[in-house]
């Protein structure tokens, strides 16, 4: 067969732009590369050189050698074993309070029309908009003993003497559930929005009530959105400090509270490092075995499509 | 799985208004027991509505659905015992397939032994044989199809209700599963409603097709009533191609223009018709009476002047101007001409038979 002569002049010479069009595509990953390069530097800069810094900061001991008193010093006085319990228990209540109310919450949002769905969503950010430190002053003057909940209660006849509300790990724990609810809600929401509702027609036509749908097919599909959720308010929790610190009234002491009192009150650095040290390690291998329970669970991801 | 018992379904006055829409405008509808029924209309026609309403998915305004007898309008949909196919499948992707086709026995309280034993007998129906641990990621489009059918069945529904469970797959498998769902119809024997916006699909599969527009069913006959003696110009276009030529009654007599015609039946009402022609049954004819090998018969003829020839492999489309420059639609096989094509601008008389002549009344319902 041979080719009309018009294309055979026009055919190009050679690897046929193979070369070319090789550079166009490397062009192309580098130019899309290019718009993470500001977060990079970002996450470098304020994230990876002051963890590093931190890490070498641990292994200082007070005369500046490189030594391991600052952990050596956790073993040995029980008062940082008592901060590390306080400070996993207040995140495990947290995260399950947030299970707790913020599961049906999300239900609820999910089940409604979009349109209004994402009003009620607003809502639920609402307290995004207002400084973290108002809105937990603004708990105190609520359950303080003189403080509303307890002047109405006690005219309502609820309840005869003021009930202790805040200063104590009840405050701590009313505190961290306002402010860390919507991060369980939001990917909660999500996945719960991305179950398809012909499962639910799919598995009521098949005979399944309205609970053992929910049960067999709902929930189990809101699974990784809870996790997701629940993962993240519980690591939020691990490091929170404003909160404690005003509702705790001294009585609560995570590990952050630790942490900033052995910077500001003793100037020891290396202490306060090995403190975020531990922290880090135990939160990794935490999440590590979470990983492992439930496995196959994309922690950011939505539910199944 | 033995035949169960299969139930017919009444419906009567059957509304369901979304605003100033009638999604379903008094739908009365009768269907009989084991048959296969196809519901057909374009989106928005108020099929799929039906659908829910029978699964039970949709709470209508008014109206009565029995199956066999017995009211079920106000029933719940898992009280309803009715097997869905779902347009995507809605297979529940946290399960396996086997655990997909056990659901309805569970909730059934089958026991164990039988649950395994009917979920591979419900595999092997399907032609899905082994697949029982695959997960559905797994699967193809066509597969899923498959396990959906399985599970929509295996509890021996006597009502089986499909929305569109094919419309995601691409031709050639749609249409071995057209031919395969209609056997399986024939395995099972469960009452079938079986809804599709696609003429050919409920053409190929089903007993009797009901065509819905605007809420109401427009026409309800077998296949071959609904596509040989339309009702109205909305069901003639809607099934296959048409073309439509002006007529009046004039002397006991319908003309075309100038030209009386001979037709086979008369239409029942009176008022302003049109005659519907399928552009298969239109045949080219010499220019002599009787010419063209169809001597002794009685053709109505028309001449026109060719306007556009397509070819399509197996037919040639031919777009005709007849002198009143109305348009008509011919379609011949490729083997009736040789060599050559008939060419643009040519001269042709086209021959009708009377038995292939559908008057059709303008005004009547889904004409809208």
């Amino acid at each position: 067969m041979t080719l009309p002569t018009g294309s055979a002049a026009t055919a190009p010479a050679g690897d046929c732009n193979a070369a070319a069009l090789r550079r166009d595509h490397a062009f192309e990953r580098l130019a899309l590369f290019g718009l993470a390069v500001p977060a990079l530097v970002l996450v470098i800069v304020t994230m990876a050189i002051p963890t590093a810094w931190l890490f070498w900061l641990s292994f200082v001991g007070d005369d500046g050698s490189v030594s391991l008193v600052n952990y050596q010093r956790m073993i040995e006085q029980p008062s940082y074993m008592r901060t590390f319990v306080a400070t996993f228990q207040i995140a495990g209540l947290t995260t399950a309070i947030c299970v707790l109310v913020g599961y049906p919450l999300a239900y609820f949002l999910s089940q409604l029309p979009e349109r209004v769905a994402n009003l009620c969503m607003i809502a639920v950010l609402l307290p995004f908009w207002t400084s973290l430190l108002v809105r937990t002053y603004a708990w105190l003057v609520l359950l303080q003993r003189t403080g509303l909940i307890n002047t109405w209660g006690i005219k309502a006849g609820l309840w005869s003497e003021p009930l202790p509300l805040v200063h104590n790990q009840t405050g701590t724990l009313i505190g961290m559930v306002h402010v860390l609810l919507p991060f369980l809600v939001l990917p909660l929401y999500g996945a719960m929005r991305a179950i398809d509702r012909d499962l639910l027609r799919a598995a009521s036509s098949l005979g399944a009530t309205p609970s053992q749908a929910f049960a067999k097919v709902f929930l189990p599909l809101s699974v990784p959105g809870l996790t997701a959720g629940g993962m993240i308010v519980f690591i939020l929790c691990l490091g929170f400090y404003v909160t404690p610190a005003v509702l705790g009234g001294g009585k609560v002491t995570m590990v952050s509270n630790r942490i900033a009192d052995n910077i500001e009150v003793f100037f020891n650095w290396g202490a306060a490092s090995a403190l975020g040290v531990v922290l880090l390690v135990v939160t990794f291998a935490l999440l590590w075995l979470a990983g492992r329970l439930a496995r196959g669970v994309d922690l950011f991801g939505g539910g199944h499509g | 799985m033995g035949p169960s018992a299969a139930l017919d379904i009444t419906i009567r006055e059957l509304t369901k208004a979304y605003g100033p829409v009638r999604a379903l405008d008094a739908v009365d509808l009768d269907i009989r027991a084991g048959e296969f029924l196809t519901l057909l209309g374009p989106s928005g026609s108020g099929k799929t509505t039906l659908l829910m309403a029978l699964a039970g998915f949709l709470r209508p305004d008014r109206g009565s659905i029995r199956f066999g007898g017995r009211e079920v309008v106000r029933l719940a949909p898992h009280k309803r015992d009715i097997g869905m196919v779902f347009q995507n499948y809605a297979l529940f992707p946290h399960m396996d397939v086997a655990a997909n086709i056990a659901f309805p026995l569970k909730l059934r309280r089958v026991a164990a032994a039988e649950i395994a034993r009917r979920v591979e007998a419900a595999l092997a129906m399907v032609q899905l044989g082994g697949y029982g641990p695959r997960r559905i990621d797994q699967l193809s489009g066509g597969q899923r199809q498959r396990v959906a059918l399985a599970r929509a069945i295996v509890f021996e529904p006597r009502i089986v209700l499909m929305d569109e469970p094919l419309s995601a797959l691409d031709k050639q498998l749609r249409e071995a599963m057209q031919i395969e769902i209609r056997q399986l119809h024939e395995k099972i024997g469960s009452t079938t409603v079986y809804v599709t916006h696609d003429q050919r699909e409920a053409l190929t599969m089903s007993d009797r097709v009901a065509v819905v527009n605007h809420g109401r069913i427009i026409q309800i006959g077998a296949p071959r009533d609904i596509y040989e003696r339309p009702n109205s110009r909305f069901v003639a276009e809607f099934i296959g191609e048409s073309s439509f030529l002006p007529v009046e009654r004039r002397d006991g007599v319908w003309h075309h223009g100038g030209t009386a015609l001979t037709v086979a039946t008369e239409p029942a009402g009176s008022g302003r018709h049109v005659l519907m022609i399928r552009p298969e049954r239109l045949q080219l004819v010499g220019e002599g009476d009787g010419a063209g090998g169809h001597a002794g018969r009685s053709f109505n003829r028309f001449g026109g002047v060719l306007a556009n020839v397509v070819y399509q492999g197996d037919t040639i489309l031919m777009q005709v101007r007849l002198a009143d420059g109305t348009p008509l639609q011919l379609r011949q096989t490729v083997r009736t001409f040789g060599a050559a094509l008939p060419e643009r601008g040519a001269a042709v008389r086209l021959g009708l038979a009377p038995e292939d002549t559908v008057l059709i009344a303008e005004d009547r319902e889904g004409a809208r």
